[in-house]
């Protein structure tokens, strides 16, 4: 009774906040529906006793893509308003392309045939005697260990790849040398100034360090495109 | 689980991450460190196969044999010329960075995997490591318009040719049901199993291969990427990756799906002989040296894939001397070609050579040598590669492949034969710098190599019927 309430439950807010995904005027009231739709379709898989896809939901959708959607909404300037124009005038095409993709998908669904044996398994989701998660875990790190070492070695060298042939040491960085540091003397770093009563600091400038002199062949630094 | 079946990889990979860390802690310039750690690296991982056992293991994901054994040995040595061939030529083109041995070991953990695949997904891991190190080794020299646009040309046909191997091996998966080798071969041996979706599939893992073989007609991007990469790059190219594509071949098509030989055995006899006349005549009319190489290299290719066509061990056996002849044959050419230096500037025209006969005698000679023996001129190494794959093919009933093989060896002639003419007969221009030691150490071992096989072939040719003879049991 108790799951049967929840399940409604979640699967209203899912779906109110999926539609809230595709029409809130605000990008990033958008993004945040989309949080709210993975929390939920995460809560309907635990209910449906997949805690393993439940945790990985949250944890790879939530945490990572979100958040970078997150991002590219907040660093871009996009302007959602020019993508939304024209709503009207593609309209006739886009639901053409709908109706057609509709129609195409009940002719698969309806001349599906389920094996014998569907009923069965779906009633058994998980082999007897251990969770999900550690089913899965089994295949990935006893079965298919050696695949997935591997599959992890491609990872790094894509790393190491991507360091390789974009990073550089900008000459215009600033770097901490203790040497220098150490090797100051009070001399060159502290300046006595009179200040007069009521002039305040001001006037007299803060004195900062110099930036190191920019090589001839250094690149001129990059510019800065910041959001508004 | 016999873990210890993949332990020149592991201990391989281990020596990767180590040297890794090694390279990244030690703030100054640590290329030369690393690339002899590199070295030795390869040394152990060499031991170890040498002394590693048979078997299958990883639940029929890894096999071990004499075939693998035979390969990672070659592939191995390939990968150690080139190490040994890049140190002076990084350092002179300034780009000695020590990730450049980090990413040549990781490629070659890669093919090892390759090499040892016994299920489709192996096969995939295997080769998208190699791939993924070789296009960034591609683009190693960042700075360099050309060596930037190798890489990413060879990145955007590769990452196509992964996309058409990848949907091969699926459709293969969804009309067989295993990717295991084993019961693949069981499995199509009856003749109701292999359906149509299967064939389909074959081709595409045929097609995907045959790109990373630069076979005709997926060689587009071999000239430009041997051109614009560095030529450390470049000799790394044309050996150790040829190796490793060429055995995974062999083992797929030999005999995991050998049983459908007569729906293979066509396309092999096609490619094959477009890639003979693609290297003979395309080659003519090349100035680039490097460029000529890349038609060589295709050209060969085609010959050996000769052996294969033919499905029997007497034919892999070819293919397996013919990849050892070829890898040391090309570690020494393009030794040579890494000796053409004028005031610090590499150069790469053919007619750079002119008059290196007296000017450089002994260079001039090393070069001749490798010439000769690429042209497959009888006494010379290369004779006796395509001597194998012919009396295979001869053997095989294929005589369209040996005669097209033999006229197409006599086109390759004349370019070989033209630089020989243009070093000792023609004008000499200004001498080339000195030559780095290590260079004509490479030059010498893989020159004396190349001459003298003929009084030794015995060795290299029965290990390669051992290892023939191990992936069809």
């Amino acid at each position: 009774m108790i799951p049967t309430i929840l399940f409604y439950l979640f699967a209203a807010v899912l779906i109110v906040s999926a539609a809230m995904v595709v029409s809130a005027r605000n990008p990033v009231h958008s993004v945040l529906f989309l949080i709210l739709a993975f929390f939920n379709a995460a809560a309907l898989f635990l209910i449906a006793g997949a805690e393993f896809l439940a945790m990985i939901l949250v944890i790879v959708y939530v945490g990572a893509v979100a958040v970078l959607f997150l991002f590219v909404v907040m660093m871009l300037d996009v302007d959602f308003a020019q993508l939304r124009g024209g709503f009207q005038r593609y309209l006739p095409v886009g639901a053409a392309v709908g109706v057609v993709l509709f129609v195409e998908l009940a002719a698969v669904l309806g001349g599906w045939k389920l094996a014998p044996d569907t009923k069965a398994l779906r009633m058994s989701p998980m082999p007897d005697g251990m969770t999900n998660t550690e089913a899965l875990g089994r295949i990935l790190y006893t079965d298919y260990v050696l695949l997935f070492q591997i599959a992890g070695l491609v990872l790094l060298v894509a790393m190491i790849g991507a360091i390789v042939l974009t990073l550089r040491d900008r000459q215009t960085s600033r770097h901490q040398s203790i040497r220098v540091q150490t090797e100051r003397t009070v001399a060159e770093t502290l300046e006595m100034m009179s200040v007069g009563i009521g002039v305040g600091v001001k006037e007299t400038g803060i004195l900062r360090p110099k930036p190191p002199e920019i090589k001839e062949e250094a690149h001129a630094p990059a510019e800065h495109h910041h959001g508004h | 689980m016999n873990w210890m079946l993949a332990l020149p990889e592991i201990v391989l990979a281990c020596c990767g991450l180590g040297i890794l860390v090694f390279g990244v802690l030690r703030k100054q310039d640590s290329a030369l460190i690393c690339t002899m750690m590199t070295l030795g690296a390869f040394l152990i991982a060499g031991l170890l196969v040498l002394t590693g056992l048979p078997g299958i293991g990883y639940h029929g994901q890894f096999v071990s044999d004499s075939f693998s054994g035979f390969n990672k040995l070659l592939l191995l040595s390939g990968a150690a010329l080139t190490a040994i061939l890049s140190l002076d030529w990084n350092r002179q083109a300034g780009i000695a960075r020590f990730e450049f041995p980090v990413l040549m070991l990781f490629a070659v953990v890669g093919m090892m995997v390759m090499t040892s695949a016994s299920n489709l997904m192996t096969l995939y891991v295997g080769l998208e490591l190699q791939s993924l190190a070789l296009y960034v080794l591609a683009a190693f020299a960042r700075d360099d318009l050309r060596s930037s646009e190798a890489g990413l040309k060879y990145f955007v046909l590769g990452g196509l040719a992964s996309g058409l191997l990848l949907y091969g091996v699926s459709l293969v998966y969804g009309f067989s049901g295993t990717m295991d080798f084993h019961e693949l071969r069981t499995l199509l041996a009856q003749p109701g199993n292999a359906s149509p979706g299967v064939i389909v599939g074959v081709v595409f893992v045929l097609v995907g291969l045959a790109f990373k073989i630069s076979a005709v007609p997926f060689h587009m991007w071999t000239p430009d990427v041997y051109e614009g990469a560095p030529t450390p790059v470049t000799v790394f190219f044309a050996t150790a990756p040829k190796v490793a594509a060429m055995a995974l071949m062999l083992r797929v098509m030999a005999t995991t799906f050998g049983p459908l030989l007569a729906s293979w055995q066509s396309l092999i006899v096609i490619v094959s002989i477009a890639s003979m006349l693609l290297g003979a005549f395309a080659a003519i009319g090349q100035t680039n040296i490097k460029r000529l190489m890349a038609y060589s290299s295709i050209g060969h290719m085609g010959y050996a894939l000769v052996g294969l066509a033919v499905g029997s061990p007497e034919g892999i056996r070819g293919v397996l001397v013919y990849m050892v002849i070829y890898v040391f044959m090309t570690a020494g050419t393009f030794g040579c070609i890494m000796a053409m230096r004028r005031k610090g500037q590499p150069v790469e025209n053919i007619s750079d050579l002119s008059g290196l006969g007296s000017n450089d005698p002994g260079l001039a000679m090393a070069l001749a040598v490798f010439m000769f023996s690429l042209a497959g001129i009888p006494l010379m190494s290369g004779f006796f590669a395509k001597l194998y794959i012919f009396l295979a093919a001869v053997q095989g009933g294929l005589w369209t492949l040996a005669v097209v093989g033999v006229l197409t060896s006599v086109v390759g002639a004349f370019y070989y034969i033209r630089i020989i003419k243009i070093m000792y007969f023609d004008a000499p221009v200004e001498a080339f710098d000195r030559r780095p030691p290590a260079l004509s150490f490479v030059v010498a071992a893989t020159g004396l190599f190349t001459a003298f096989f003929f009084l030794f072939p015995a060795p290299v040719v029965d290990a390669a019927q051992l290892a023939a003879g191990a992936i069809f049991r």
